[in-house]
């Protein structure tokens, strides 16, 4: 019984709606008066005559019609003490903001107590959310529509789809069309019909799949074959689309390994320095980052470029304080060098620690790198990965070309093969040291900025990445730009096709073991420097 | 029941009863037989296409211009570097390519580097003691005693090579000279089948070089030794059979007369001479 | 210095006629009967009174020597710059902490009869099969050896063979250290996870909160490190020790000479890490707890500190190292925690930049310069 008369309320909801569309241009502003009747109508004990105020609101084509029902819905439509409906702008603490319902003038706070709340249940509740979504259709502004005709999946029933069939015809951005139709195939499919699984072959939305799961086991057998196949189909793409996303992921992992190993290829793969504060060098970036939004308040994108030249030259001022006050003292004692430098990392750490704070520091991200990039119903990438992959390329480019076509690059070359005749050729080695070590500590910097945007910002922050760092470095092979980006990207798509089956921790763990006993079948790495000199 | 029958044929000699204590069969002349080597490291052959026999007892000379592969050649007898082709045999009965290092040296093949290598850290005594060949397993070696008999022969190669003075003094100390002496006791005390001696005389004086030469032809006859040398005063004083290298392979072999007299040599050593210039 | 009378000795005894070893057993000795007796004899509340709480830290530092030692016998003597062997003297204790968890039995929070506390939590249905046997003492004591000796073997097997040697083996020590860290903090390991083992009761039937016990463990840790440096001592005074330094400082000469280098670093490797091993048994029960951040790199590279500041290759210095920094981090973290982490820096940069040869190098060459001026030479 009760369940009919809903049938009828909804039927005659839509009609009138559609009628409304039909005069889209003449929808008016009821007098103010009859508004207060519209809105009374809703102040009533039974849920049923609340149905069909509801019903009345939308039939009266008010142009405010959509922000009541909204309000309905959010249970902001209150109603005071003199008998006045209001609009609660935002129910958060103790003391409201209210504007009045007609006139939509703001009538400042309210305390909660003085209002009463119009409730509803969850019948109407879902009428209502049918009703906004319907009424957004005919909205005129696209993003609306788009919104709800998104909404609108797996959510329509006969009587809409009635409809749906002249809204897609008279629709004209695409993408609402395309959604509209789904939303129809998703329907005729739950009810069996051939017609909507053909069109659903090539969908990803969750609610196609649940759609085409009922019809594979519907009485049809033509119908259930089609969705079978349907669904295999689906099922194909949706593997693809996965496995592209843990690409995505892995190449992400490994951008970041290759930017936090790319510095250490530098000063440890070609100067042979061991430097185990490269970590702290890393944080020492994303430190700059944060002290850069810091300066610069409510511009998060400025601060972040300008963190950029900022987190090369803190790095590379403390790389260069590492080199003249600890490492040159070292030279040739590869082994002393790495306990003095990892003190340096603890002191570095520490004073982190107590300078700015023990704990983690946020770090902004900026708008344009916020979000994701929706390629499909199945697949979106996230814009910040993107972005530190494309930065971690062209750091690695940079550097190829710094080693490559500059004079440092040459002369960097001489004075790790054979420094005694770099020398005697004029080559001051010394300067050479400082401006490798000061280069190889900037990009630890770079790498520091690009992790702000990834992981949280605390003294631990390079500790983190100074032991997968060297296995990048070792596993590539000492020395060799290119064997460093290979080594890192690889390392992290194969951590992220571990990690569905293994857990992150065990996966970290069997890529660690990986690494071991690979230097052991390979102790110069993936791409070994051959030769005489190599032999020594 | 095959193996008990040949046992009990006396006058064959087996491999298992054969004397353990120098197992290189030089019955048939050579001593070591490198055929068909070749060794490339990315594409460039350092060594190609090398033949090289030497006789047991034998003393010779390899010379060659820089790069001609003289210390690759003894990379690979060593087991240092494997070649890409060819074999290598010591004796006629072991196959050098399908062993390492220690077990090419303890089998006899005694190396002396181009740089002089001896154990900075250790006292003279005892970087001969640790030469000496004994078994060199991990608890014959902990449990080693110092007895006289080898406190005998280790103060016999103190006085050849002119150290006993200095004994006791870490070998950190030592004159290059003198490193160069002690590598070349330490090779005595390995008693080995088989010298392969890298540029002995490099940094030494007019008379320490004179002594060296007096050793080498001496130890020759009982070993076989190979000599690699720079300095043709020092070869020709010393050499009976001198081979020469050019570009990976052997240009020429012969007494040093004929050798210096060939015309491919003269082009060699003068060619890049004039390349030089 | 080689003379023939000691060289020629049963290389077992071999350290006892030397004079270093002498010094350092009686010192040692003394330092324990004058902490025992002013622990048992001299009544609480006098000035001199050691209660059982320092007893207790001495025996704490007493394991960390043993762990140095062994450190310092691959390091100093071999060569290897291993920062992972925090992981073997974890191991040790791990396979202690196993065995005092064992002895809990039924008296644990949840009272299960024989699964301990975490398991019951984990709601593990049996013990999973490597914990069987930890209820015997003797099976305990031997997988304290046993497991970390057998890691060692495997992990410089596969190492040592393929040469691996200088920095990349420390840093795949170190990565080889991490990555049990990250395997024992997973519950799944059976190992306690967070918070490892401990509320540990009884060792041997002994109460392990008496003070008689306490003193006990001390004692033994004394004994342990004084039979742990007599073998490391006999080991680098034989002429497999001379090895080591041969192939510490010419790698390729040894090989030369016929030594098959990788086998002398594996057996004196695994012999280092049963030491850890032991140092870490010995820890466990003393300070009552052992969990996965005893395999942080972090410690392990501290232990290298340790034997860097004592002084390298020398086997005693690497005792007075690691018991002058110990002693420093509880003064240090007691006054003022914050500074702990910039002295520990500094001293990682100041010894291994001023000085390399450490205090027992500081020690022989203060030594030789008053021998040098006694006879009344001048020097300036």
């Amino acid at each position: 019984m009760r369940r009919f008369l809903f049938r009828g309320l909804w039927c005659a909801l839509l009609l009138s709606i559609a009628l409304g569309a039909q005069a889209q241009t003449g929808s008016s502003t009821a007098s103010d008066e009859d508004a207060q009747a519209l809105l009374e109508a809703l102040d009533v004990g039974s849920y049923h005559d609340k149905g069909e105020a509801i019903t009345a609101i939308l039939q009266s084509d008010d142009e405010r019609a959509r922000d009541w029902l909204q309000a309905l819905l959010d249970g902001r439509l209150q109603r005071t003490e003199e008998g006045r409906f209001v609009v609660v702008l935002n129910n958060i603490g103790r003391n409201w903001p209210v504007a009045d319902a007609l006139t939509e003038e703001p009538l400042g706070e309210m305390s909660r107590r003085d209002l009463d709340r119009i409730g509803i249940n969850n019948a109407l509740r879902n009428q209502l959310r049918s009703a906004i979504a319907v009424v957004d259709l005919y909205s005129p502004r696209v993003e609306r529509r788009r919104l709800s005709a998104e909404r609108l999946l797996g959510e329509v029933d006969g009587d809409l789809a009635g409809l749906l069939d002249t809204l897609i015809s008279e629709e004209d951005d695409l993408q609402v069309r395309q959604r509209l139709t789904q939303a129809l195939a998703i329907y005729q499919t739950e009810n069996g019909e051939l017609e909507g699984v053909e069109t659903l072959k090539g969908s990803l939305h969750p609610r196609a799949r649940v759609a085409l799961n009922r019809a594979a086991n519907g009485d049809d057998p033509i119908v259930a074959d089609a969705a079978r196949s349907a669904l295999a189909s689906i099922e194909q793409n949706l593997k693809l689309n996965r496995g592209v996303e843990t690409l995505y992921f892995g190449l992400s992992l490994g951008s970041v390994l290759v930017l936090a190993a790319i510095g250490l290829a530098i000063t440890f793969g070609v100067m042979g320095v061991i430097n185990m504060a490269h970590g702290e060098l890393i944080m020492l970036g994303a430190y700059t980052t944060w002290m850069m939004q810091q300066l610069l308040p409510g511009q998060p994108g400025l601060a972040l470029l300008l963190s950029i030249p900022a987190g090369f030259l803190v790095a590379a001022l403390v790389g260069i304080a590492i080199e003249r006050g600890v490492i040159q003292f070292l030279k040739g004692r590869p082994l002393e060098t790495l306990l003095a430098t990892f003190g340096v990392s603890l002191i570095l750490q520490q004073l982190v620690r107590t300078v700015i704070s023990p704990l983690n520091r946020t770090v902004v991200t900026p708008e344009w790198m916020s979000g994701s990039l929706i390629i499909n119903d199945a697949l979106s990438l996230t814009l910040n990965r993107m972005v530190v992959l494309g930065f971690a390329l062209f750091v690695f480019v940079g550097l190829m070309l710094i080693m490559r076509r500059t004079r440092l690059g040459l002369e960097v070359r001489a004075v790790t093969q054979n420094r005694a005749m770099a020398r005697a050729m004029g080559i001051r080695a010394t300067r050479v040291d400082i401006l490798t070590f000061a280069l190889g500590s900037g990009v630890a910097g770079l790498a520091g900025v690009a992790l702000s945007q990834l992981t949280n910002v605390g003294p631990n922050l390079g500790q983190n990445y100074i032991i997968d760092s060297f296995m990048v470095v070792v596993f590539g092979g000492v020395g060799n730009l290119w064997g460093t980006l290979v080594a890192g990207l690889s390392l992290g798509v194969i951590n992220q096709l571990l990690e569905p089956w293994a857990g992150a921790v065990l996966a970290k763990i069997i890529v660690l073991v990986f690494i071991i006993l690979f230097i052991q079948k390979r102790p110069r790495g993936l791409f070994p420097q051959k030769g005489r000199a190599a032999e020594g | 029941m095959s193996l008990l029958q040949s046992l009990k044929a006396r006058d064959r000699v087996f491999d298992f009863m054969a004397p353990t204590a120098s197992p290189v069969d030089v019955r048939h002349g050579p001593i070591l037989y490198m055929e068909d080597v070749t060794v490339s490291f990315d594409g460039f052959k350092a060594i190609n296409n090398l033949n090289l026999t030497i006789d047991d007892g034998e003393l010779r000379c390899i010379i060659g211009p820089n790069g001609a592969g003289k210390t690759t050649m003894m990379d690979i007898i060593t087991g240092k570097t494997r070649p890409t082709e060819g074999s290598v045999w010591f004796g006629s009965r072991h196959n050098l390519l399908q062993m390492n290092e220690p077990e090419i040296a303890s089998l006899g093949v005694g190396r002396k580097f181009q740089k002089p290598t001896v154990f900075e850290a250790l006292s003279v005594f005892d970087n001969l003691e640790l030469a000496m060949a004994a078994n060199k397993g991990i608890f014959p070696t902990l449990t080693a005693r110092m007895t006289g008999e080898i406190q005998d022969r280790i103060d016999e190669v103190l006085s050849i090579i002119g150290l006993t003075a200095l004994r006791f003094q870490p070998a950190g100390i030592l004159s290059h000279g003198q490193k160069q002496w002690l590598e070349i006791g330490m090779l005595l005390m390995q008693r080995p089948r088989l010298l392969l001696v890298d540029e002995p005389v490099a940094g030494m004086t007019e008379q320490e070089m004179e002594r060296t030469a007096e050793l080498l032809v001496s130890l020759a006859g009982k070993q076989s030794v190979v000599v690699v040398e720079h300095d043709m005063g020092f070869v020709r004083s010393i050499a009976r059979k001198v081979t020469v290298l050019h570009q990976g392979s052997v240009l020429a072999e012969g007494s040093m007369d004929q050798v210096s007299s060939d015309p491919k040599v003269v082009e060699v050593y003068l060619g890049a001479d004039e390349e030089a210039a | 210095m080689p003379n023939a009378n000691s060289a020629s000795r049963f290389w077992l005894t071999r350290p006892f006629g030397e004079r270093a070893t002498q010094i350092f057993l009686g010192v040692l000795l003394a330092a324990l009967i004058i902490v025992t007796v002013l622990h048992v004899a001299v009544p609480r509340g006098h000035a001199l009174h050691v209660n059982a709480y320092t007893v207790n830290l001495f025996g704490k530092y007493l394991s960390y020597a043993l762990l140095a030692v062994a450190v310092d016998l691959v390091w100093g003597y071999l060569g290897i710059l291993s920062l992972g062997h925090g992981a073997f003297f974890a191991i040790g204790g791990y396979a202690m902490g196993m065995y005092l968890m064992r002895q809990i039995g039924d008296r644990g929070t949840y009272g299960h009869p024989v699964l301990p506390d975490f398991m019951v939590f984990l709601n593990w249905e049996s013990l999973p099969w490597y914990w069987h046997g930890f209820d015997m003492a003797w099976f305990a004591f031997a997988m304290v050896l046993l497991a970390p000796g057998l890691l060692a073997l495997v992990f410089g097997f596969l190492a040592f063979r393929s040469r691996v040697t200088g920095v990349y083996l420390s840093i795949i020590t170190q990565a080889l250290t991490f990555a049990l860290m990250l395997a024992f903090f997973r519950n799944e390991m059976g190992f306690g996870g967070n918070n490892g083992l401990t509320d540990f009761r009884e060792i041997l039937g002994f109460n392990l909160r008496s003070s008689d016990t306490r003193l006990g463990l001390f004692l033994a840790s004394g004994v342990a490190l004084a039979l742990g440096y007599i073998l490391c001592r006999a080991i680098v005074t034989s002429k497999l020790g001379r090895v080591c330094v041969a192939t510490r400082d010419a790698e390729a000469r040894t090989r030369f000479i016929g030594y098959r280098v990788e086998r002398f670093q594996l057996f004196v490797f695994v012999v280092s890490a049963m030491l850890a091993g032991v140092a870490g048994a010995l820890y466990v029960p003393q300070v009552g707890i052992i969990n996965p951040s005893e395999f942080s790199p972090l410690f392990s590279i501290e232990i290298v500190l340790w034997v860097a500041l004592g002084g390298r290759a020398t086997l005693y210095g690497a005792v007075i190292g690691a018991i002058l920094v110990n002693y420093a981090k509880t003064v240090f973290t007691g006054v003022m925690p914050d500074a702990w982490l910039f002295a520990l820096g500094a001293l990682f940069v100041l010894v291994t930049v001023f000085l390399p040869k450490g205090v027992a190098g500081l020690l022989r060459h203060l030594r030789r310069r008053s021998s040098s001026t006694s006879p009344g030479e001048a020097t300036a």
